[in-house]
């Protein structure tokens, strides 16, 4: 399996260690994490690095992950990299929100690794 | 679980609180592999050194808090990072982060709400010396779990 670039943003330190923690359970190898703890520092982030795959939260401060969303498809270096939504937002209207916006998945919190796995492989092409 | 609620319909203890209890299971058992079970509180008081509160918006209007003494919020991070849990700041991070998760999922669980409420980030207090007092004043749904024999108390606080 090629090696995984990957921009995790979430307003908790705690939860991305958790996130990452549960790309590597999936069986990923990562070559990079990065990190960001809103949409606006990810924007910012994705000016110098390049990423394979991003996951996002919604509920953060300065900038949320559906305005991430929909902000991050003028990005160059985030063309057509998938983004999942990692979120304790479970209603419908949220999930309907954010793949308009351009996510490709969408994972409630709590969540377990093997979630995690379903999701981001299938994006990645990859077989579980 | 799921429970219909009508947009006037108040909480009532009786009927929220088996949610409340099932709501921080799964969060505890999902993300950190440990079984939690409710406990009679007026037999395990709760010193609430770490007090985190997430508030909610829309069809239920109150705050949600998670209440522990410090060296059960150091297991409950430990648990979720591994030893490398042990700054204040992570330990209030990942309090924090049990809070939110057990108010979404709480609200995932009342059939209707989900769609109309509103969660905001969440806030953790350290430190004993302090009152807290929510201006919510309706309703009180409030339990406490054993979390490896030590008390945590989980509190939803609703406006009237």
């Amino acid at each position: 399996m090629d090696k995984v670039r990957a921009l995790i943003i979430d307003d908790s330190s705690v939860m991305r260690k958790i996130v990452e923690r549960s790309l590597r359970q999936a069986g990923m190898e990562l070559e990079k994490v990065v990190e960001a703890s809103n949409g606006a520092e990810a924007l910012v982030a994705l000016q110098d690095n390049v990423v394979d795959l991003i996951l996002c939260d919604i509920n953060m401060p300065v900038m949320d992950g559906l305005e991430f969303v929909r902000q991050v498809a003028t990005v160059k270096n985030a063309k057509g990299v998938p983004i999942v939504m990692i979120t304790t937002e479970g209603s419908e209207s949220h999930v309907v929100a954010a793949l308009s916006a351009g996510a490709r998945g969408y994972i409630r919190k709590p969540f377990t690794p093997d979630q995690v796995k379903e999701h981001v492989l299938s994006l990645l092409g990859r077989k579980p | 679980m799921s429970t219909d609620i009508s947009s006037s319909t108040r909480a009532h203890k009786e009927s929220w609180l088996p949610i409340l209890d099932l709501a921080v299971e799964e969060v505890f058992e999902i993300m950190l592999g440990c079984r939690v079970k409710p406990v009679t509180p007026s037999e395990h008081p709760v010193h609430g050194e770490f007090t985190a509160m997430v508030g909610l918006a829309g069809s239920l209007c109150g705050v949600l808090t998670v209440r522990c003494d410090a060296e059960t919020a150091r297991q409950v991070a430990k648990s979720m990072l591994g030893d490398t849990a042990d700054a204040e700041q992570q330990v209030a991070d990942a309090l924090g982060e049990i809070c939110n998760m057990i108010a979404g999922n709480f609200k995932n669980k009342l059939a209707g709400t989900d769609e109309r409420c509103l969660l905001s980030v969440p806030t953790v207090i350290s430190g004993g010396e302090y009152r807290f007092r929510s201006m919510a004043d309706g309703d009180v749904v409030d339990t406490v779990l054993l979390f490896e024999g030590a008390p945590i108390a989980v509190c939803l606080q609703l406006q009237g």
